[in-house]
C-alpha cells in the first residue's frame, strides 16, 4: 500500500483531525503575537520526548499534500533524526522530501538555520527542547509567566552581565536569548548564536514547537529580531575560525571532526547541503578532494 | 438533502490542511489575498468563511454569529459541520458577521496579560477584497502593504492594546486576508 493511497492505516500528516485544528489554533495565536508562547495540548507521538515531538506535530499540522519535506539535525540531513522523521512523513503524508533547501517548502530544523537564504514560498519549523528563555533563573512558570506579562527582564541581562563579570565576554553560545518586535524575550531553540542574525528580517515564516513542554511560538516573516547584549559588549555571531576542509567555505557554521587520538582534527560545514553544492560547484577546501 | 448536511470540504483532512496554508499564510503576512475554496455553506455564509470554520472550529471552540448570519439555516450548518456551541461575543473563541454586525467591538476577548493567547479570532465578512486603501506595517510585511478595510480607527485602537487584542480575518466570496492585532494600520 502506498502512502497517498485513500486506504493508508493514518490519518493525513499522522494526527486526527481535532488535534490538527487545536495546534492550527495555536500557530494562528503564536503568528498573532511574535515571540509569545502559546500553551496547546501536546500529543504523544510514535517517538521519544526530545526527538522532535514539537516540531513533528507543527510540521503535521502544516504539512499540504504538495509540500516538499527537507529535515536537518544540526545542519545534517543524513542522521539518525532527520531520517526517520523524512521517512515518518513519507509514510504518513505521502509527501515528497528533499536534501536541497532551495527545493524545499517546509523544512523542520534542529539547531541551525540553513546557510542558504530562505524565502518568502517556505516555512522553517524549529524542534525546542526549552522554551522558556527564563526557565533556568526562574523555574515558576507562574513567575516567568507574569515577567512576561510585565515585560520585566531584567533578569536576563543580569545572566549576561554575570557572563562578562566571570569569562570577560558573553560566554553563551547558543540559545542566545532574543527581542522580538521590541516586546516579548524569546528563546530561539538552541541554534548556534552564528545563526540569530538570520532569525530578523527572514523572508520564511518561522515556527516554534516544543512537545514535553507543550509550546508553539512563531516569528513572522520580516519580523525584527535583536540578539540582547550591552553597548561596550555589543552580540557577535561567532564560528570557529577556520575554512571549511571540504569546500573551503569561511561563512558558514562548522563543525569540529575529531580525526585521530592525537590531536586530529578538520573542521567540516555543518550544513550538509551547502557544503555538498559548494563542492559540486568546484569549490575545495584543504582536505577535500575534487568532486 | 437539506443544506444543512451540504458543503463540507471532499476531503476533508488535505482540504483542512490547505486551507489551513492559505490561512496561515493570509495571517503571517497581512496585505495578502489568498484563496480558500472546497467549502460552501448557506446564505449568508462566503465560501472562504466556510473554509475557515471547517478548519478551525469545533466543539472545543465557541462561536458568535452576528448579524444576519444568526439565520437557522447557519446554526444548523455550524451544529452538524463543526460542532461548535453557539454564544454571545462575550465568550467567542470565533465571531463571524459583516462589520457593522459585529460592532461594538470591545466585547469580544482580548486575551489576559498572562495569557494574550486567549483571545478572539473575528471572521469579517466584506463586499471585497483588493491589495488598497489602509496601510499596514509589522511583523509579516516588508516595508508597507495595503489592504482594503472597513474602516481603520477600531484596527487602530486595537493595535494599541498589543499584546493583547483580538486576531481577524476577511473574507469576500473565497478570498480571505488576514490582520493579526501586531498589525499597525494607518488610514490611506
Amino acid at each position: 500500500m502506498s502512502p497517498g493511497d485513500s486506504d493508508s492505516p493514518y490519518n493525513f500528516a499522522y494526527l486526527d483531525e481535532d488535534t490538527k485544528r487545536m495546534i492550527r489554533r495555536a500557530i494562528l495565536k503564536g503568528v498573532a503575537v511574535p515571540g509569545y508562547q502559546v500553551p496547546f495540548a501536546s500529543r504523544e507521538m510514535p517517538m521519544p520526548y526530545g526527538w522532535g515531538t514539537g516540531g513533528v506535530q507543527v510540521t503535521a499540522a502544516c504539512l499540504v499534500p504538495e509540500d516538499r519535506l527537507k529535515v536537518i539535525d544540526q545542519g545534517a540531513d543524513d542522521t539518525t533524526n532527520a531520517v526517520s522523521i523524512r521517512k515518518f512523513f513519507e509514510r504518513t503524508a505521502g509527501i515528497a522530501t528533499t536534501e536541497t533547501t532551495t527545493e524545499a517548502s517546509l523544512i523542520q530544523t534542529r539547531h541551525r538555520i540553513p546557510e542558504t537564504p530562505l524565502t518568502e514560498d517556505q516555512i522553517l519549523v524549529y524542534q525546542v527542547p526549552i522554551p522558556e528563555p527564563l526557565r533556568f533563573l526562574e523555574p515558576r512558570e507562574t513567575e516567568t509567566r507574569k515577567m512576561h506579562a510585565l515585560e520585566d527582564y531584567g533578569l536576563m541581562h543580569v545572566k549576561l552581565y554575570e557572563d562578562i563579570a566571570r569569562h570577560g565576554a558573553i560566554a553563551t553560545s547558543y540559545a542566545y536569548p532574543v527581542r522580538v518586535g521590541d516586546r516579548y524575550v524569546m528563546d530561539p531553540s538552541p541554534i548556534p548564536k552564528f545563526d540569530n542574525p538570520k532569525l530578523s528580517d527572514n523572508a520564511a515564516l518561522q515556527l516554534f514547537g516544543a512537545g514535553r513542554e507543550q509550546r508553539i511560538y512563531a516569528l513572522p516573516p520580516y519580523t525584527k529580531v535583536v540578539s540582547l547584549d550591552f553597548e561596550d559588549h555589543p552580540f557577535q555571531a561567532t564560528k570557529a575560525e577556520h575554512d571549511c576542509d571540504l569546500c573551503g567555505a569561511s561563512d558558514s557554521y562548522l563543525d569540529e571532526v575529531i580525526l585521530d587520538d592525537r590531536g586530529g582534527r578538520m573542521f567540516v560545514c555543518s550544513d550538509t547541503d551547502f557544503c555538498t553544492r559548494r563542492r559540486a560547484a568546484g569549490h575545495v577546501g584543504c582536505l577535500g578532494e575534487p568532486a | 438533502m437539506t443544506v444543512a448536511l451540504t458543503g463540507a470540504f471532499a476531503d476533508p483532512p488535505r482540504d483542512a490542511a490547505r486551507a489551513f496554508r492559505g490561512a496561515l499564510r493570509a495571517l503571517s503576512r497581512p496585505g495578502t489575498i489568498v484563496t480558500l475554496a472546497g467549502a460552501a455553506g448557506p446564505a449568508p455564509l462566503s465560501p472562504a468563511a466556510a473554509a475557515l470554520l471547517l478548519t478551525l472550529a469545533d466543539a472545543t471552540t465557541p462561536l458568535h454569529l452576528a448579524g444576519a448570519h444568526d439565520c437557522a439555516a447557519l446554526r444548523d450548518w455550524v451544529r452538524f459541520h463543526c460542532g461548535a456551541p453557539l454564544t454571545g461575543a462575550e465568550d467567542a473563541a470565533f465571531a463571524l458577521g459583516t462589520w457593522p454586525a459585529l460592532a461594538p467591538l470591545d466585547r469580544y476577548r482580548i486575551g489576559t496579560p498572562d495569557y494574550p493567547d486567549r483571545a478572539a479570532t473575528l471572521i469579517v465578512e466584506v463586499e471585497d477584497l483588493t491589495p488598497d486603501g489602509a496601510r499596514l506595517s509589522g511583523p509579516g510585511i516588508r516595508g508597507q502593504a495595503r489592504l482594503s478595510l472597513p474602516e481603520t480607527a477600531a484596527f487602530r485602537a486595537n493595535h494599541d492594546l498589543f499584546p493583547l487584542g483580538w486576531d481577524c480575518f476577511l473574507t469576500a466570496g473565497e478570498r480571505l486576508a488576514g490582520l493579526p492585532r501586531s498589525t499597525q494600520v494607518e488610514a490611506a
